[in-house]
């Protein structure tokens, strides 16, 4: 039976491929906005990459859960490389909105979009995670408190997410509504491509820290073994 | 290069950045394993010698 690393090098090759097409498709074939112009342009890589740090963060609860009702090691890791990944790819978000925000606002950042507040929260939330891990001793309490943390951050996603359409806000754009994207086939096809693009670069990113994690701790008890 | 233009090159470049420095952080945690396991495997090879 083939170890789920041994895909990791066609699908980092189908990511790179993916992310190339999208590239293509951004900047080459999507017709320009006709209200923000080419500073649009940031939207086809910003949201999918939002959407992985949720996704992140919501896997990373599912795996915090897993180890809190099994005690199984494995399951503690694989929730802390998902909210990991998520803290990289929270940055991200903060990062490309803020540029997003200039052009389109004239303002690097805003207090009074609900979106922008409540995703802030729950990127410093998961921030605080990796300084509660590593205040506490490594084993199983550590991993426990990591896990019930995890848990509690994930309350936030909804929220976040949801936040545009509960709130009135008018700063932050909604592009997807009830009535469906509120975008062109061809701005729509970009994105979609741009999202399927991110999402397996995450999935890659996470199997290639996850094997490093790995290596480490076997390398550690290899090391405790001939001592 | 218009204003527009500049935002959305640094919007990229700050993704290309982040994702190479994270890329730079792997190789070189790969590069540490590789040499303590390569120690490991020379005192391994030192005790079956011994013994």
């Amino acid at each position: 039976m083939s170890s789920p690393n041994s895909r990791v090098p066609a699908l980092a090759a189908l990511a790179t491929v993916l992310v190339g097409a999208s590239l293509v498709l951004v900047f080459f074939v999507a017709p320009e906005d006709a209200d923000q112009g080419i500073s649009q342009r940031i939207f086809y890589f910003h949201v999918p990459i939002a959407l992985t740090a949720y996704a992140c963060f919501g896997w990373g609860a599912l795996k915090a859960l897993l180890y809190l009702w099994r005690k199984d090691d494995r399951y503690d890791l694989e929730s802390y490389v998902g909210i990991h990944l998520g803290t990289v790819f929270g940055s991200l978000t903060l990062l490309t909105g803020s540029i997003w925000a200039k052009a389109s606002w004239g303002i690097w950042w805003t207090w009074s979009s609900n979106q922008l507040v409540l995703f802030l929260v729950l990127f410093l939330f998961y921030a605080a995670y990796f300084m509660l891990r590593f205040s506490v001793e490594d084993g199983p309490r550590r991993s426990s408190l990591s896990a019930v943390y995890a848990l509690f951050g994930v309350v936030l996603v909804p929220v976040s997410f949801f936040a545009i359409r509960l709130a009135s806000d008018f700063i932050h754009p909604t592009v997807f509504n009830r009535e469906g994207p509120q975008m062109s086939g061809t701005m729509f096809a970009t994105f979609c491509v741009a999202w399927a693009a991110i999402t397996l670069l995450a999935y890659v990113l996470y199997r290639v820290e996850l094997a490093g994690k790995r290596l480490d701790l076997s390398v550690r008890e290899l090391r405790e073994a001939l001592a | 290069m218009s204003a527009g233009e500049k935002y959305v090159a640094a919007a990229y470049g700050v993704i290309f950045v982040v994702l190479l420095l994270w890329v730079v952080i792997i190789a070189a945690k790969l590069t540490r394993l590789e040499r303590e396991l390569a120690e490991l495997a020379g005192r391994a090879r030192e005790r079956r010698d011994d013994g």
